[in-house]
C-alpha cells in the first residue's frame, strides 16, 4: 500500500444519498481477475448520463470526491474502491460511510474522511458552484481545507489507520508476527467446532 | 457478578486473539467461506508473496455468482465467467482448501450451504467476501462480509483486524398475521431504520416474533442486515437452532453434541445487558411489504400508494426519492396492486431454501404463470433442488409454468446469464433493489416467495391475503 500523508486536487462534486457499490462499479465489470483497470467503469451506468458530473470536463482531474451519507452501501466487492483509486481519486469526504466500503478503502490506501453533514455541505456547495476548486486533505493534522482559503476543518480518524496510512504498511505482514498469538489461541478453541472437507 | 453481555460481545470477547489499547483486536475466524468473484486477487497475492492458507480447514470454497442456471453442460456462453471459475477450480487445488464445485450436489449459494452443511453454529466467527454473510447470524454466529483485501488477511492469517462494533437491538414482539412472513418482517424493519440506520453496528434481532420463526426465516431477516446498513445481523441460539443443527454433515456428533450444546446455551444476551441503540416493532403492524424504489428502505404495504416525495422535508431524501421514481417509471398515487411485471425471479440468498419453494409452490399449485410474465425459480442449493424434486415441487412450477433452473446466485445480481432487460420490470425474491442490480435499466421490486409467485400469476402485484387459493 502507498503511504498517504496530504492529497491536493479538484473537488468532484456528487450530492447523492446512498451512493451504492453496485452504482460505483456494476457487477458485470466482477469477472476480471485483476486487481487494476477498474477506473473506466466507474459509475458506469451513471455516466451514460452525458450531464453526470464525471463527464464534466472541469472535474476530468478530479482527486477527491463529496459525497452524501452512506457513501458504498451495498455489495462488498472491493472492486469499488479500486475503480475510484484507478480513476484517480485519492480521497472521498462525506457525512457517513458503508462499514464494509471503509474497510476496504483503508486496505488499499484510498483515504476516507468523515465530517458533519453541514461541513460537507460547505465543501459540496464549493465544489457545485466553483468548479475545479481545489481541497487539500492532510492526514497529519487531520485537516481538510480549501485551497486560496484560510479555515481549515478537523477530521477524526482511527490512531492505528492513520499510523497504517502514513506508513503504508502491510498488515497481513504485522499479523504474521503474532503467528505465536494465533497458534496459542487456536489450542483453546472448542474442540467441537467444524472442519470443512470437499 | 460479571458484567452482562449480548451474544455478540460474548462471541467477539471469545474471538480475540490480541488486543492492545488504542488500536483494532486481531479476531480469530472459524470458518471463511470463498466464492468466485472476491477471491481471485486475494489468492493471487498470496502467490505473490510466497505465502500460504495458513487454515484451508476452516475454509470452504464454492461457486455460486457466476454458474448459468440452466445448460451447464453445454458450453458457458460468458468466457469471463468460465475463467473466474477456473481460477477459483485452480486456487482451490493449489492451496488445497475444500471445495464444492459445479458439479458437486452441495454446491450452491454460498450462504445456503454452510448452514445446510452444518459448517454455520453458533458462537462462530463466520466471515465471507459477500455481504450478505450475516445471513449466517440466524444460528447465532458472528458473521459479517469483507473485501478481498481482508479475505487475503484471513487466508493468510485466519485473522482479521476489527474495531468493535456497537450493538442493536431490534425487537419484534406479537403473533405475525396471517400471510406475513420473514421477508416482510425484515422490509419493514429496513423501512423502519433506514439503509444507514445500522451503520457500525451488530444487529441482534429479539423478541417473540424472531423466536418463533423457523431457522430458515431467521436466515431471511439476518441476511438482510447490510441493507440496514449493519454489516452483522444475529439471533440467539434456542431449541429451534439445535434442532435444525442436529445429524447435519458437520454439526457436532455424541459427546461433541452434548459439549457443544453446553456451550451454545450460554450465548444468548443476559438479562441487563445494555444495546447501544433499541429498535421496537409491532408484529401486528406489519403488512406483505413491496417495494417501490431503489433501495431497500423504500418499501411499502401492499395495499400502499406510491408516495410523491416532492413535499419530503429532508431536501435530499426528496431528490432520491424523486430520482427512485423516474427510475422506476412509476408515478405518485399509483396503486402497488396496478404495477404489471415482466419478470419474477424467486431465488438468492435472501429466499431460496426449501420453505421459501414450498411457500411459493403452495401459491402456484394449480395456477398459471400470466402470459406477460416470464417467472424462474432458482434454488439455493443442489441439495435444495434435490430436495424439492423429492417433494415434487419442481412439478407444480413447471406445470404452471415457471422455469425450473439449477443453482446459484443468478438474477439476484445479474452476473450468469440470467439478468433484466432495459426497461423489465420484475418481482424478486432477493435482497436488493438498486438501480441496474439485476441488469442495466432493470427495475426490481423486492417481496416474499408467496407474493412473488402471486404477482407471476396475476402478472401484477396482489395481496397474498386475499389469495385465491388461500
Amino acid at each position: 500500500m502507498q503511504a498517504v500523508k496530504t492529497i491536493r486536487g479538484v473537488a468532484m462534486p456528487l450530492n447523492r444519498a446512498d451512493v451504492d457499490t453496485d452504482q460505483i462499479i456494476p457487477a458485470k465489470y466482477l469477472k476480471l481477475v485483476e486487481r487494476t483497470g477498474f477506473g473506466r467503469y466507474l459509475f458506469d451506468s451513471w455516466r451514460k448520463d452525458e450531464s453526470f458530473v464525471l463527464n464534466d470536463p472541469a472535474f476530468a482531474q478530479a482527486q477527491v470526491l463529496v459525497g452524501g451519507p452512506n457513501f458504498g452501501c451495498g455489495s462488498s466487492r472491493e472492486h469499488a474502491p479500486w475503480a475510484l483509486e484507478d480513476y484517480g481519486f485519492k480521497a472521498i469526504i462525506a457525512p457517513s460511510f458503508a462499514d464494509i466500503f471503509r474497510n476496504n478503502c483503508s486496505k488499499i490506501g484510498l483515504l476516507l474522511v468523515q465530517l458533519r453533514p453541514d461541513e460537507v455541505e460547505i465543501l459540496m456547495h464549493e465544489a457545485e458552484k466553483k468548479p475545479g476548486t481545489e481541497i487539500t486533505v492532510d492526514l497529519e493534522s487531520q485537516t481538510v481545507g480549501v485551497v486560496g482559503q484560510e479555515w481549515t476543518m478537523h477530521f477524526d480518524i482511527d490512531p492505528f489507520l492513520k499510523f497504517c496510512l502514513t506508513n503504508g504498511l502491510d498488515d497481513i505482514g504485522l499479523t504474521m508476527q503474532k503467528a505465536d498469538n494465533i497458534s496459542s489461541y487456536e489450542k483453546s478453541r472448542p474442540h467441537f467446532y467444524p472442519v470443512a472437507s470437499s | 457478578m460479571p458484567e452482562p453481555k449480548t451474544l455478540s460481545e460474548k462471541i467477539w470477547e471469545s474471538h480475540v486473539v490480541h488486543r492492545e489499547a488504542g488500536k483494532p483486536d486481531l479476531l480469530y475466524i472459524d470458518l471463511h467461506l470463498v466464492h468466485e468473484v472476491t477471491s481471485a486477487q486475494a489468492f493471487e497475492s498470496l502467490r505473490m508473496q510466497d505465502r500460504k492458507v495458513r487454515r484451508p480447514d476452516l475454509t470452504l470454497a464454492t461457486v455460486d455468482h457466476n454458474v448459468p442456471t440452466s445448460d451447464r453442460d453445454k458450453v458457458w456462453p460468458d468466457p469471463l465467467s468460465i475463467q473466474q471459475v477456473e481460477v477459483l477450480d485452480k486456487n482451490a487445488a493449489d492451496f488445497a482448501v475444500p471445495y464444492y464445485n459445479v458439479d458437486d450436489v452441495r454446491q450452491g449459494i454460498v450462504h445456503v450451504i454452510g448452514p445446510e452443511q452444518g459448517l454455520t453454529q453458533p458462537g462462530m466467527t463466520i466471515v465471507c467476501g459477500d455481504s450478505h454473510t450475516a445471513t449466517h447470524g440466524a444460528l447465532g454466529a458472528l458473521a459479517f462480509g469483507i473485501g478481498t483485501s481482508e479475505v487475503e488477511h484471513v487466508l493468510a492469517t485466519q485473522t482479521l483486524i476489527q474495531t468493535k462494533p456497537k450493538t442493536m437491538s431490534v425487537e419484534v414482539n406479537g403473533a405475525l398475521p396471517p400471510h406475513v412472513t420473514a421477508k416482510d418482517v425484515i422490509l419493514t424493519i429496513i423501512r423502519t431504520i433506514g439503509v444507514g440506520g445500522g451503520i457500525g453496528h451488530v444487529i441482534e434481532y429479539r423478541g417473540d416474533t424472531i423466536w418463533n420463526l423457523s431457522m430458515e426465516g431467521r436466515m431471511t431477516v439476518c441476511n438482510m442486515s447490510i441493507e440496514g446498513g449493519a454489516r452483522a445481523g444475529l439471533v440467539a441460539p434456542d431449541e429451534t437452532t439445535f434442532k435444525y443443527l442436529e445429524g447435519r454433515p458437520h454439526a457436532p456428533k455424541g459427546a461433541d453434541w452434548n459439549a457443544a450444546l453446553d456451550y451454545w446455551r450460554t450465548l444468548p444476551t443476559d438479562e441487563g445487558a445494555k444495546f447501544d441503540k433499541v429498535v421496537v416493532l409491532n408484529a401486528a403492524d406489519i403488512e406483505p411489504a413491496v417495494t417501490w424504489g431503489t433501495t431497500p428502505a423504500m418499501s411499502l404495504p401492499v395495499t400502499g400508494r406510491i408516495p410523491d416525495p416532492e413535499p419530503f422535508t429532508d431536501p435530499q431524501a426528496a431528490e432520491l426519492g424523486v430520482r427512485a421514481l423516474r427510475y422506476m417509471d412509476l408515478k405518485p398515487g399509483m396503486a402497488i396492486e396496478d404495477i404489471a411485471l415482466d419478470r419474477v425471479f424467486i431465488g438468492s440468498c435472501t429466499n431460496s431454501r426449501i420453505e421459501d419453494l414450498r411457500a411459493a409452490a403452495a401459491v402456484a399449485a394449480g395456477h398459471q404463470v400470466n402470459g406477460k410474465v416470464r417467472a424462474m425459480v432458482v434454488p439455493g442449493s443442489g441439495l435444495v433442488k434435490a430436495q424439492a424434486e423429492a417433494e415434487g415441487l419442481d412439478k407444480v412450477f413447471t406445470a404452471a409454468g415457471f422455469e425450473w433452473r439449477d443453482a446459484g446466485c443468478s438474477m439476484c445480481l445479474g452476473m450468469n446469464p440470467d439478468f433484466l432487460l432495459p426497461g423489465e420490470r420484475c418481482a424478486s425474491t432477493s435482497n436488493r433493489n438498486f438501480e441496474g442490480r439485476q441488469g442495466p435499466g432493470g427495475r426490481t421490486h423486492l417481496v416474499s416467495p408467496a407474493m412473488a409467485a402471486a404477482a407471476a400469476i396475476a402478472g401484477h402485484f396482489v395481496d397474498i391475503r386475499n389469495w385465491k387459493g388461500n
